[in-house]
């Protein structure tokens, strides 16, 4: 299996402020973590690879720095790493993102196809789910979303099983590869390298590509003017005008504080009462 | 989505919005009806009450469009859809249509919307809508935005849809120019459910499309169905009770279910409870988890960090109990109670008991 | 695996980061293991970069070091519980070409010293945690086991720049564990404001900085100082008290911070801003009569994992820095003749330590610790009594001045007695010298 796997590296959202005077966020001193749900797919890539044989290729479209990232996905074990990096792709929305990120994948067919292409559920940052299933639609993958399980792979069929979330159930599904996976968080967690693992990736070289080497002809489909998409205004969200309305509690007897509850309770939704009335006669 | 740089992207802002040609008789308010298995996902009628208030701001038609086997639960649907606000119902019937398959889904969809042009299209934010607006907006090669949470029509009549970024920290306006149609979706209990109206009246315009199951190269082997017994209702529930880190020990998780209980409420937490692996992912509320609109929303030992704010601030009324007076609960929170969750839950518990026994006595 | 290197170094702090870039810079292979996601992920500081540190092994690191803002003004307060009272030195020469001193914020710099590392060509592992040192038949030093799987490597020599705690050696039996009475808890909180509310509060331009150290009451009778630093955007403040006196005195570190930004001098400094990070963190404070033995066959330590810390002037990472590189000049140096890293050739790294600043310091100030210890009344009474000293001679109320002047001496006896004040300052200055 030849598979491909697209991680983006994302502010850790826990640690970013805004600016409290001009609303902008403050990236400064934000870590940079691979998006969480990259991690998912990477393990699932992983472990077909462990099964089949062939290769995992982390492929990332950002800034230089990315790099670290790439570097801690060949630690996990991925084989190969290519960074697609070019002042073209800044400012891409998720249809200018999976444009690039499918030519650098059809690239890479070039040099041996690609059975399948692993994305994330969605990233932290951007939060769309939408580049997977934009690369599958660009590259006429069989698209499979949030997979929770592999059940089988079949090489010489050419056929892979899987289950799926839906909103009702799940799905089992099969189709034919190549396919465009997004696995489930929960699915399994990534592995932990081992040391011999880890030494490769740090002297690993990380192929990086620009935009014509990623053979984008055409520039003009990439980054914000490739983006039928415009941001046109950012800002912090409103805190609410007034706090909670506090209860005593302070050395107060639980059965006042309860009573005073309550009453608050039903002062504020005043339905609320009649309603659990008839709920618990019914019960 | 956009990460893009301040400057380009306000410069960018300022674009004039001259419509292509190609784009001019594009009109209407679109909303997708999402059915699977017969089943009509509620996010659909939110999203009908939602794109009600475009349609009437542009003064301009609101559509639901509907894939479905024929059949009864497909004509229900249609009538539902009128009787939340839809004036004309896009109907695709066909028997391949009765589970989501992405392809035969986004080709049926991809030819509703070159057939009949709407200028905005909706779409919930679920496993379903999410897949199938990916791929209809490549294939359109349009401007979606995702997982909004807030929309509304500018000046210009161009839809503006606001979403949370970086992880809810911001919030972003979104705007397609010189592209139709402008997509976005909305997460599920984001928006209000509207009153049905039952007896209003509505078009129906049925569009065939050709499909064939030799075509379609993915196959559905098995659905299992989520038992209906023990499916988790969070984001539909009435009262919620949720608790988070503050409750110190995985045993005290026990508070929150013996308030759920009583209360007929379902229970819910914080992701860290989920991490810890103290209660089960499905019952994660907040960004990464569940977006709940419950009239009560109690929250103990639960700081109320923003991914979680996000989740929950639709409710009605939310009663936050935490130690920490400063705690960012409070912030959102109508009424507090500052104090140790791990008594005051017993408490709390006890007297919606003894208040509900007198009830049940006089009942 | 039988990987072997030149040379492995344990930690990515300061004291790792320069021997591991001397060493590879030489031309050296270097394996540098740090068990945090990446370097300064684990690490907390005030922080205060010494320029000169530095620049003897990245002379060119102003151009694109992450640096906050270069110190052009330092107070020292005493505090009590109402007031302070100090004294402020502020110059315009601090404004020179190449500052001597930085505000940095350690995440941040101990990654670009990392990038810096791997540029020289180390090789940097993160997310690994050195376990126990290998030894060979003859108990000479020849690499170490790690957390993960397959995971011992080998090397000619082992440089262990741990931090305080020095696990890898005291695990090895090489020092004795620190001693509570040795290390300082700090903790410290991040403050967020806009830049031009930090520069109008404090007074500075754009790229200058402010550096407060504070004692006194806010310790509560403990052994300890309180800082706060100006970074471009953020403000950090902290407080650190020995272990040993937080666990008699039963109070929380967490406790003391609060205090210290409830004070009435500190408060307005940080009003209206942001708290994020809260972090916690040992400072080796043993001065001269902790630092264990400091090579030995195939291994030496450097950094705060050999205790250089210099308390009185709150300096660490420049004797960090500086042992890491006094460390790798020392492998250089036998690699280049050929000598075996046996203990005999590597004595000459203390060699180096004692002609340098860091010996020198710690041998300075080695009675320190036990002076302030045994005296813990310089924490409570002074304060309190100079700050009572100016209230006197500052409030004009109709009373003569020598008649307050008396009323001051006069306090001072009756809390310390002339034959303690004398000893005070006899043993201050002694501890100083
Ligand atoms: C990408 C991303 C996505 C995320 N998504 C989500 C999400 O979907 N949902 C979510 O919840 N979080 C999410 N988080 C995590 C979120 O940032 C917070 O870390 C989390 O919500 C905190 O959980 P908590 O309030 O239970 O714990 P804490 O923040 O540790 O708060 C515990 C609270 O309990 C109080 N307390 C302690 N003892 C008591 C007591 N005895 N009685 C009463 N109160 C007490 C404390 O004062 C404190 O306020 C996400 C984070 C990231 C980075
Ligand atoms: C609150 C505070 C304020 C300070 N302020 C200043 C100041 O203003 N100026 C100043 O000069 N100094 C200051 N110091 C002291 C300074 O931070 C230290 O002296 C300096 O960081 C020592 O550097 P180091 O490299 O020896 O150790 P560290 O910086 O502690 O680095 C040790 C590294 O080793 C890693 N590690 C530990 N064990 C293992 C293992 N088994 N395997 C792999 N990796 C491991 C750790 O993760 C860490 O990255 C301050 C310290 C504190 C706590
Ligand atoms: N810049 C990028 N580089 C590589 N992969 C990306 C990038 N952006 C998005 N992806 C992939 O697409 C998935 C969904 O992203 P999103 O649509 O932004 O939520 C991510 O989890 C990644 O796998």
């Amino acid at each position: 299996m030849n598979i491909v796997v697209c991680i983006k590296q994302v502010p850790d959202s826990a640690q970013i402020r805004v600016h409290p005077v001009t609303n902008t966020i403050m990236r400064q001193g934000v870590p940079t973590i691979i998006n969480p749900y990259d991690l998912f797919s990477l393990e699932a890539a992983l472990a077909l690879r462990d099964m089949t044989g062939g290769t995992v290729t982390v492929l990332t479209m950002g800034p230089p720095m990315a790099e670290e990232s790439l570097r801690k996905a060949l630690g996990y074990g991925a084989d190969r790493a290519v960074l697609l990096t070019d002042r073209f792709f800044a400012g891409s929305d998720t249809l200018a993102t999976s444009y690039a990120l499918s030519t650098a994948i059809a690239k890479l067919a070039e040099e041996a196809p690609i059975d399948m292409v692993f994305c994330g559920k969605q990233t932290i940052d951007g939060d769309t789910a939408q580049v997977g299933p934009g690369i599958a639609c660009r590259l006429g993958l069989n698209q499979l979303t949030y997979v929770t399980a592999v059940d089988g792979l079949d090489a010489a069929a050419r056929e892979i099983t899987v289950q799926r979330r839906s909103e009702g159930g799940v799905q089992v599904l099969r189709t034919k590869l190549p396919v465009m996976v997004t696995m489930l968080e929960g699915s399994a967690s990534i592995r932990r390298g081992t040391l011999p693992d880890l030494l490769r990736a740090a002297r690993a070289p990380i192929t990086v590509w620009n935009a014509a080497a990623a053979g984008i002809e055409d520039v003009q489909r990439c980054g914000l003017r490739g983006s039928p998409t415009v941001v046109k205004k950012v800002f912090a969200p409103k805190p609410r005008a007034e706090k909670a309305k506090l209860i005593d509690v302070k050395g107060r007897r639980d059965g006042e504080i309860a009573a005073d509850t309550l009453a608050a309770l039903f002062a504020a939704l005043p339905k609320l009462e009649g309603d659990l009335a008839r709920q618990a006669v019914q019960a | 989505m956009t990460d893009a740089p301040k400057a380009a992207a306000a410069g960018r802002a300022q674009m004039k919005t001259e419509l292509p040609e190609r784009f001019r008789d594009y009109k209407h308010v679109w909303v997708f009806i999402e059915m699977e298995r017969g089943q009509v996902h509620p996010v659909s009628w939110e999203l009908l009450g939602e794109g009600r208030k475009l349609a009437d701001r542009l003064g301009v038609e609101l559509a639901g469009a509907l894939l479905g086997p024929a059949g009864p639960a497909t004509e229900a649907a249609v009538r539902e859809a009128v009787s939340y606000g839809a004036d004309l119902v896009y109907l695709v019937e066909h028997p391949l249509l009765g589970d989501y398959r992405n392809q035969p889904y986004a080709e049926a969809m991809t030819a509703l919307v070159n057939t009949y042009k709407p200028e905005i299209l909706l779409l919930g934010a679920t496993t379903l809508g999410r897949d199938l607006a990916g791929t209809v907006a490549t294939t359109l090669a349009t401007g979606l935005t995702a997982d909004c949470t807030a929309l509304a029509i500018d000046g210009e009549g161009s839809l503006a849809a606001t979403r949370p970024t970086f992880g809810g920290t911001l919030l972003c306006t979104i705007h397609t120019l010189n592209f139709r149609p402008q997509m976005a979706t909305v997460r599920p209990r984001v928006m209000a459910m509207p009153e049905a109206e039952p007896g209003r009246q509505g078009r129906v315009v049925r569009h065939a499309v050709d499909l064939e199951e030799s075509r379609i190269v993915t196959k559905i082997l098995d659905f299992i169905p989520d038992l209906s017994t023990n499916k988790v209702r969070l984001a539909y529930a009435d009262i919620v009770v949720a608790g988070g880190l503050g409750l110190q020990k995985p045993e005290n998780f026990r508070l929150i279910t013996d308030l759920a209980e009583v209360l007929g409420a379902e229970y819910g937490c914080s992701r860290p409870l989920v991490q810890k692996g103290w209660v089960a992912a499905e019952r994660q509320i907040g960004q990464t988890g569940k977006t709940i609109r419950p009239r009560l929303y109690i929250a103990a030992g639960i700081s109320g960090a923003i991914q979680h704010r996000v989740g929950v601030e639709g409710a009605d009324c939310i009663l936050a109990i935490n130690s920490d007076a400063g705690a960012p609960i409070f912030d959102f929170a109508h009424l507090g109670m500052v104090g140790d969750a791990l008594t005051i839950l017993p408490t709390l518990t006890e007297a919606f008991r003894r208040h509900l026994a007198v009830d049940r006595l006089a009942g | 695996m039988t990987e072997h290197f030149d040379a492995i170094v344990v930690g990515a702090g300061p004291s790792g980061n320069a021997a591991a870039y001397c060493l590879a810079k030489a031309g050296l292979s270097v394996l540098q293991i740090e068990r945090g996601e990446y370097a300064g992920s684990k690490n907390v500081q005030g922080a205060i970069l010494y320029a000169d540190a530095l620049e003897r092994i990245i002379p060119d690191f102003r151009e694109d070091a992450p640096l906050e803002r270069h110190i052009v003004e330092q107070r020292f307060w005493m505090l009590d519980d109402q007031g302070h009272m100090g004294g402020h030195y502020r110059s315009d020469s601090f404004n020179e070409e190449k500052p001597n001193r930085y505000t940095i914020i350690r995440a941040q710099f101990d990654r670009w010293f990392s990038a810096k590392v791997r540029e020289a060509g180390a090789l940097v592992v993160y997310e690994t945690t050195v376990t126990s040192l290998i030894r060979d038949n003859h108990g000479k030093v020849c690499g170490v086991r790690t957390d993960r799987e397959d995971g011992d490597v080998y090397a000619d020599v082992v440089i262990m720049a741990d931090g305080v705690n020095a696990l890898v050696a005291s695990r090895s039996g090489l020092k004795t564990e620190v001693r509570p009475e040795h290390v300082a808890l700090a903790v410290k909180e991040m403050h967020f404001l806009p830049e031009d509310v930090i520069q109008s509060r404090f007074n500075i331009g754009e790229e200058e900085g402010v550096v407060i150290e504070a004692m006194g009451s806010v310790s509560v009778g403990m052994v300890g100082t309180a800082f706060l630093y100006t970074n471009r955007e953020s403000i950090a403040v902290g407080i650190g008290c020995l272990v040993s006196d937080f666990a008699e005195a039963q109070v929380r570190p967490s406790f003391l911070l609060d205090r210290f930004k409830a004070h009435p001098s500190i408060r307005p400094l940080l009003a209206g801003s942001e708290v994020k990070e809260y972090a916690a963190h040992l400072i080796p404070e043993g001065g001269l009569k902790a630092v264990p033995q400091l090579y030995g066959d195939g291994w030496m330590i450097v950094g705060d994992a050999a205790q250089f810390v210099n308390a009185a002037h709150r300096e660490g990472s420049n004797l960090a820095m500086t042992s890491g590189r006094l460390a790798a000049e020392t492998v250089i140096e036998a690699k280049t003749r050929n000598q075996p890293l046996t203990a005999r050739t590597l004595a000459a790294y203390k060699a180096a330590l004692e002609k340098s600043f860091v010996l020198k310091d710690l041998h300075k100030y080695r009675r320190l610790p036990d002076v302030l210890h045994g005296n813990k009344h310089f924490f409570t009474e002074y304060p309190r009594l100079f700050s009572q000293a100016a209230q006197t001679m500052l409030r004009v109320d109709g009373v003569d001045k020598r008649t307050k002047e008396k009323q001051v001496r006069k306090a001072f006896q009756a809390s310390r007695r002339v034959t303690g004040l004398i000893g005070d300052v006899f043993n201050i200055a002694r501890a100083w010298r």
